[in-house]
């Protein structure tokens, strides 16, 4: 794969214009509804022009009606993917505002939730990606794993997806008395299965030969556009908010942060992005297995308060959510209802870069690129 | 590691009256409150000066502060005249790790802020996002559309505290 640059041809005798072509807003690997207004001359990308909006619900609008509890319901619609985290990120937001300690076994149930809902949340990165691409089997492979993880999540909370399972202050319930038996399992065969996965697609030749140096993000430009998390990592940089802006008890596991290294390109190329995430549901298993061993017993639901008024102030909070920083920014009049909730979604920051990345690649890489950042529409457009 | 306090010490010495006040009465963050039209100079000063370096913008977030009078009309429904809109950006160094806290208002009548694109391109869709839901123009941005709403939209700017809905939108009723 190459990428081009745009022929001169103005001595040609050839007459020669640009095309605009749309792809979406249905479109398969677009995941969601978004509009690519694409610039070619011939099939090489000119620019790319990012139409969103389709999803747009209001909710910011709707938070500015309802009492600070009544978001959480809302935050899980965002990012439909990585539900989990929304509400882990508004809950620490809240509690840093609202001042409150939450018992120690809430802290670990979180971590142990919002680690299992990473993993979830790559494979479905993953198993589209290769789906994109043309490779259909891991993308069975990965639903099929990810499957047990939304078991676990269904006996907790009672929904698979949309779960208001992380409130302020604490948990909606405590863990279902099967849950650490079967994480365990799950954990056991899961393992054996990223290697089988590496082998069907991570180094398959063909799937290398369509990501390795395919749409490279320099760190440089990744910094200015704010781009975060794997696609971030992926450029090369060891930046991790779990890290490098602890929340929660994250200061108390012992795991890496894969970072990109250009193993089979350039770094910062598709299969570089591609491969962090691989890389990253590992470490998480690893923190998965030693919270299960720390937790600790203890009522999940005693500092919930009764009745949530915060005082005047505001406040900027940031988590490491699957597909980057996912950030809150909260205004309190010191009402009952929020003055203004503003989510700085990873998806809609990392969208921006795209027309950088696509410029000199063809149509086909197009959806090769798309499928690397990992964008989820729910989140881009809230 | 600067803290805000040792920032807007040095911002009062570079930019003088540009640099409002350094508020800490609220409760958890504290904020430098800043002139809207200079604040693309004093942005590329945060960003490229050596101890500063404030190389990312994390969040890029229009605020209605509801501070004029409010009037009611006919139908009960409030309309705000006077008072400002605001913008408040959080910076922060990846390299030196600190974090920084801008405000800046605009009038509401005539909300204009420049751009901070030159600065950092991420900017682009967050002040995109923050003229769509509020109106605030933001000058010398490259490409200022609306993004989330659709671009007929002609009702207004959804996020203020006044904003009121159409009865029609294209034929169909709004409120259905």
């Amino acid at each position: 794969m190459t990428q081009y640059s745009i022929q001169n041809t103005k001595d040609s005798k050839l007459k020669t214009e640009e095309m605009v072509l749309n792809m979406g807003p249905q479109h398969p690997s677009t995941h969601g509804v978004l509009r690519l207004e694409l610039v070619l001359d011939g099939e090489i990308i000119k620019d790319v022009i990012p139409h969103i909006g389709y999803l747009h619900r209001c909710f910011e609008k709707h938070c500015e009606a309802m009492t600070y509890p009544q978001v959480i319901p809302y935050t899980d619609r965002m990012d439909y993917l990585a539900s989990m985290y929304n509400e882990f990120g508004y809950a620490v937001a809240m509690e840093r505002l609202l001042k409150i300690e939450v018992p120690e076994r809430v802290d670990y149930i979180r971590v142990i939730m919002g680690e299992l809902q990473r993993i979830a949340s790559h494979l479905v990165a993953i198993g589209t990606y290769g789906a994109d691409i043309g490779a259909f089997t891991p993308f069975l492979f990965c639903f099929r794993d990810r499957e047990r993880i939304l078991h676990l999540f269904e006996i907790t909370c009672g929904a698979r997806l949309l779960y208001n399972y992380i409130w302020i202050g604490g948990l909606s319930h405590d863990l279902h008395p099967d849950f650490i038996r079967l994480t365990k399992e799950f954990i056991k065969d899961f393992r054996p299965n990223v290697k089988e996965l590496n082998e069907l697609l991570s180094y398959n030749r063909i799937f290398i030969e369509r990501t390795a140096n395919v749409g490279v993000l320099p760190l440089e430009t990744a910094i200015n556009y704010g781009v975060s998390g794997p696609n971030l990592r992926g450029s090369g940089m060891k930046w991790d908010l779990r890290k490098d802006d602890p929340y929660s008890i994250y200061h108390k596991f012992d795991y890496d942060i894969p970072v990109g290294k250009g193993e089979k390109g350039k770094v910062g190329d598709c299969w570089d992005r591609y491969y962090v995430r691989v890389l990253e549901m590992e470490e998480s298993l690893k923190i998965i297995e030693q919270a299960i061993e720390q937790i600790p017993e203890g009522d999940v639901t005693s500092a919930i308060p009764k009745r949530i008024k915060p005082p005047e102030g505001q406040i900027y909070t940031r988590v490491e959510n699957p597909r980057g920083e996912l950030g809150y920014f909260i205004i309190s009049d010191g009402s009952l209802n929020p003055a203004r909730v503003k989510v700085r979604a990873p998806s809609f920051v990392t969208m921006q870069v795209f027309g950088e990345l696509c410029k000199g690649w063809m149509v086909a890489d197009v959806v090769a690129i798309l499928g690397s950042v990992d964008i989820v529409l729910g989140e881009i457009d809230r | 590691m600067k803290t805000a306090e040792e920032i807007f010490n040095q911002l009062k010495e570079k930019f003088g009256s540009s640099i409002i006040e350094l508020r800490t009465d609220k409760p958890v963050e504290s904020f430098i409150v800043i002139n809207p039209l200079e604040i693309d100079k004093i942005c590329s000063f945060l960003h490229d000066e050596n101890d500063l370096l404030f190389d990312s913008l994390m969040n890029l977030s229009g605020v209605d502060d509801a501070n004029g009078t409010k009037e009611k009309d006919e139908k009960g429904l409030e309309t705000i005249k006077g008072g400002t809109l605001s913008v408040y950006y959080h910076i922060e160094s990846t390299k030196l790790k600190h974090k920084l806290t801008l405000k800046t208002s605009t009038p509401r009548e005539k909300p204009e802020v420049v751009s901070v694109t030159e600065v950092w391109k991420g900017a682009d869709w967050h002040e995109r996002e923050a003229y769509d839901m509020y109106g605030i123009v933001f000058l010398n941005h490259p490409d200022l559309r609306r993004i989330l709403m659709p671009y007929d939209w002609e009702f207004g700017y959804p996020l203020r505290k006044d904003y009121k809905n159409p009865e029609f939108y294209q034929g169909m009723k709004v409120p259905y």
